[in-house]
């Protein structure tokens, strides 16, 4: 199966009083239709920039290089205007403070109807047609009504709920999802993710969740890219990577979550801090944190290839 | 417990809610704490867990004076703290110390670190010379693991989990014997998440500190609380010892939160059924009659719409708020053998 | 545990390292503003024209008030000495845009401070303490924005004379409240931060919270107001010196030049071309300014 959106060598810096920080150095990944890619790691780790570069909605001070090839045509070499058509159409991204993406003074109607009529060419009534169905698939109670309401007169689940109805208005190929739940409650939360998987499946869209929490994606992507300091460190599918995680790094986010399915008094932490980027240690950006450190790490390593889709960047995995 | 330190009786915190137009202002009282009680002993870590709009925010808060309390008594070491005058209190907060959910927003960008360990014991100390309240906060960042030669660095030059440590500096600074840490993870990294926990379970085993870990996850509560309360709209459902808790939780609300807990194990996480809690919370505007929890309650009973149901002891020495709390049971069937 | 040792090993290493120097959230600003092209321009060239105001009426050969009978409305001549020209009663222009512009300056910055200190002190309190104090302040701050400036001014011309005091009491007086109106906004949002209720919560007083807490954080809006606020008084006096109202012959003001150069704009342009195109430069000079420091201070693209 050809692959929806192509992503090479794909290199974001922002220009910083620090002197340049090179926020993603060179990831490569591939997401297929219909498929739930989670992308993980700490803050810092350029997840969110990765895919901001790939919308084209990079701060200012950022710059970003590589390709990005979605149908074949490379989003990165598009001028602001082609991305557009692209942007809520057919490529759909919602953040995770939704109060950030919801316009206050408007109500949620005057919100979900711009899309469809431009995207979709919808007339005004069928737009919110649309829009009323979308709310109901998201399980906002009589959207009929509610649709006239204004942003503030929603909790904060239901609020996140919108921004996902108005990310799938348009019925896009991929749509991408930056930490969605990390401010809701758990009792939300869970209910949210199953709520994009359903849509997903029914619709054959891709999903992309980017997360800093390994443990909420368990239930809900088939593959995860595990990212630190702004490379790929280890992919994998869901399975392998929570039975057999290869990076010491995954088996330190694995470990570090605190679980209510197991008798364990201890929880384990990776010590230290994510790296500085705009001072990034030599060797394996990883070194200074792992407990299986050895006297190859002193180089960067390579990203192994291990077959079948697995990937791990570390010495260990060295087949010489 | 012949040890308790802290003694909460009744409180309750109210705001004054504007509601309406321009036309049909009215004043509407939202409890964000109603009637809450319970006691912590020295050394305790006294979980407390809602989902956000619980009132658990806001019992942190009247705990140490911060906001003001409409009702009840919080009896520190047998005063009571809300009767106090503002001179007396400020004394108190030398022993009452709170860590905040946000760690950057809980520290000020234009101070360094050493100011902003340091200032509580200007305020307290003010006739201690510099030199000597510099050597402590150096001790107190080394404690906490922070580089004592960051000392004159400013916040946003740190992590979040390091922005977290020198908020827990600050708070121990002054060696008190409570601190009540409001949400303190929920912001940070899960990799950092634990780190944070660990370090506040051995600072607490080594002060013998007391408590109050807020927070609206039981799963990190888990590993450091030695009781929870779990609280709804203002009121507390159950307040019981922690492993029993998770293994047979009395409230269905408890059992609710646990069950919706995320699981990270792809086969079980996707097998599970559905949590049950369906609606949004209710408006702690116009909460539910009678049981608070009655409208999200799959256990709910006639009874339940009709009469509040008190906090009331169980058998075993644990406190439930439910009509039915005898006759379910909600105990957690562990899903998979344990794995080391 | 392999890990733990490993890492207490690189701290206690760590802890015999000197003390590393932080870089203040004022630095950080100080470097973008440096990277500002229009602010630096701007700032060296209001630094040349203090200076010269403030030197060049000492270094010319004309006092501001000396009649030259022989070059009376002379058009600008390198060769007898007028470089901006004479007005009709033969004054030289370049010694009295620059007196002039000590003036306008003058105004400009004593203003600007007394709205600053009056209304950061006013505003601050007002916001902190809130609730009937607040309430009392605000309304004060109302009712004194409600009077006719205009008529304030003549009023206090007509019953204590004109006086350049008297200008800076009228425009500081008005001044500031817009000061306090937006210090005390300031105030109430970071009251509400977190840093401030820790600090609450350590038991420190409300004096102490408001110098160490609220004001540092105030002070990046604070300057912007003010370099804003600059050019916005220097324009009043100016308004004020056209209708007359300003400082007393032969003393002037650029705004007082301007309304002389206007009436003789026909015969005698340069009379005032050069006063308004210091007027103008200086404005738009504390304009880059003020913008500079706005995105230095408040930065959008943070990563």
């Amino acid at each position: 199966m050809s692959a929806l959106l192509e992503v090479r060598d794909l290199q974001v810096r922002f220009d910083t009083p620090d002197g340049d920080v090179e926020a993603v150095r060179g990831i490569d990944f591939d997401l297929s239709p219909g498929e739930s890619l989670a992308v993980v790691g700490e803050s810092g780790s350029g997840k969110t920039q990765a895919f901001l570069a790939i919308m084209g909605l990079l701060a200012e001070n950022g710059s970003a290089n590589g390709q990005a090839r979605f149908h074949g045509e490379d989003l990165m070499a598009m001028s602001s205007r082609d991305l557009n058509r692209h942007r809520g159409h057919d490529i759909a991204m919602i953040f995770q403070d939704p109060m950030s993406a919801l316009n206050p003074y408007l109500s949620i109607e005057k919100q979900m109807i711009d899309g469809p009529m431009h995207h979709l060419g919808l007339g005004r009534a069928e737009a919110r047609a649309h829009a009323v169905e979308m709310l109901r698939a998201v399980r906002i109670p009589d959207p009929d009504e509610r649709i006239g309401h204004y942003p503030h007169q929603f909790s904060g689940g239901m609020r996140q709920r919108i921004t996902i109805a108005m990310g799938l208005l348009c019925e896009p190929e991929i749509l991408i999802a930056d930490e969605p739940t990390t401010a809701l409650d758990v009792t939300v939360q869970a209910r949210i993710a199953r709520l994009v998987g359903d849509v997903a499946r029914r619709s054959h869209m891709a999903t992309v969740l980017i997360t800093h929490d390994l443990g909420a994606v368990a239930g809900v992507c088939d593959r995860i890219l595990v990212m630190y300091a702004g490379q790929v460190v280890e992919t994998g599918t869901v399975r392998e990577i929570f039975d057999s995680p290869r990076h010491p790094y995954t088996r330190g986010l694995l470990d570090s979550i605190p679980r209510l399915d197991r008798i364990d008094d201890t929880l384990h932490a990776i010590p230290g801090n994510p790296p500085n980027l705009s001072d990034l240690p030599g060797g394996c950006v990883f070194r200074e944190r792992c407990d299986r450190a050895f006297d190859a790490c002193a180089e960067p390593p390579p990203l192994f290839d291990l077959g079948e889709g697995r990937a791990s960047r570390c010495h260990l995995e060295d087949p010489s | 417990m012949s040890d308790t330190v802290l003694k909460v009786q009744d409180l309750s915190v109210w705001y004054a809610v504007q509601q309406g137009g321009l036309f049909h202002r009215r004043n509407v009282d939202l409890k964000a704490v109603d009637g809450v009680s319970f006691e912590l002993a020295r050394g305790e870590t006294l979980g407390v867990v809602g989902e956000s709009g619980c009132g658990k925010s806001s019992l942190a808060r009247a705990l140490l004076g911060l906001v003001p309390a409409r009702r009840g008594r919080v009896l520190w070491l047998g005063e009571d703290l809300l009767k106090l005058d503002d001179k007396t209190m400020r004394r108190k907060r030398k022993e009452l110390q709170i860590i905040f959910q946000d760690p950057l927003a809980s520290l000020n960008p234009r101070m360094t670190v050493g100011d902003i360990i340091a200032e509580p014991l200007w305020t307290f100390y003010p006739e201690i010379a510099r030199v000597q309240v510099m050597e402590r906060v150096r001790g107190m960042m080394k404690l906490v693991g922070l580089l004592p030669n960051q000392v004159n660095r400013y916040p946003h030059e740190f992590s979040g989990g390091q922005c977290q440590r020198i908020g827990i500096a600050r708070a121990l600074v002054l060696n008190p014997k409570l601190i009540v840490c409001d949400e303190p993870v929920s912001a940070l990294d899960v990799s950092i998440q634990a780190q944070i926990i660990n370090l506040l379970r051995d600072l607490q085993r080594k002060l013998r500190l007391s408590l109050v870990f807020i927070a609206h996850d039981l799963s990190i509560v888990r590993h450091i609380c030695d009781r929870v309360m779990v609280m709804y709209l203002g009121r507390a459902m159950e307040v019981a010892e922690a492993g029993a808790l998770y293994r047979k939780p009395l409230h269905p609300y408890t059992s609710a939160l646990i069950r919706s807990a995320p699981v990270p194990d792809p086969a079980v996480a996707r097998s599970r059924p559905d949590t049950g809690l369906t609606d949004d919370m209710p408006s702690p505007l116009a909460p539910p009659k009678g049981c608070v929890f009655h409208t999200r309650c799959p256990y709910a009973v006639n009874r339940c719409h009709r009469d509040v149901p008190a906090l009331r002891r169980m058998p075993h020495g644990d406190w439930v708020a439910c009509h039915r709390a005898e006759e379910l049971d909600l105990a957690i069937v562990k899903p998979a053998p344990v794995k080391l | 545990m392999a890990k733990a040792e490993h890492t207490a090993d690189a701290f206690e290493a760590a802890l015999t390292l000197g003390d590393v120097k932080g870089r203040s959230p004022w630095e950080d600003a100080w470097h973008r503003l440096l990277k500002n092209r229009a602010a630096v321009t701007a700032a060296i060239v209001m630094a040349v024209m203090i200076v010269a105001v403030v030197v060049g009426p000492w270094l010319s050969p004309w006092d501001m008030d000396y009649t030259d009978w022989d070059h009376t409305a002379s058009p600008p001549s390198w060769a007898n000495g007028h470089w901006f020209g004479t007005d009709a009663v033969g004054r030289d222009i370049l010694v009295r845009t620059l007196q002039g512009g000590r003036i306008s300056l003058l105004v400009g910055l004593v203003a600007t401070l007394v709205s600053l200190v009056i209304g950061v002190t006013y505003g601050a309190v007002a916001g902190f303490y809130g609730g009937a104090a607040d309430r009392l302040m605000m309304r004060a701050v109302d009712i004194i924005y409600a009077l006719p400036f205009m008529f304030f001014v003549i009023l206090l011309m007509v019953v204590f004379g004109r006086h350049i005091i008297l200008i800076f009491v009228a425009v500081g007086a008005v001044n500031w409240l817009d000061m306090a109106r937006i210090v005390r906004g300031q105030t109430l949002s970071l009251k509400r931060m977190e840093f401030v209720e820790a600090a609450r919560a350590c038991g420190v007083q409300g004096p102490d919270i408001i110098r160490r807490h609220i004001i540092p954080n105030l002070l990046g809006v604070v300057m912007v107001y003010v370099t804003l606020t600059i050019p916005q008084v220097i324009l009043v006096e100016s308004f004020l010196s056209f209708l007359g109202l300003g400082v007393q012959e032969p003393m002037s003001s650029w705004g007082g030049l301007v309304a002389d150069g206007a009436q003789d704009m026909e015969t005698a342009p340069w009379t005032l071309v050069f006063p308004a195109f210091f007027l103008v430069v200086t404005l738009y000079c504390f304009n880059f300014i003020g913008d500079g420091l706005r995105d230095a201070l408040d930065p959008k693209d943070r990563l």
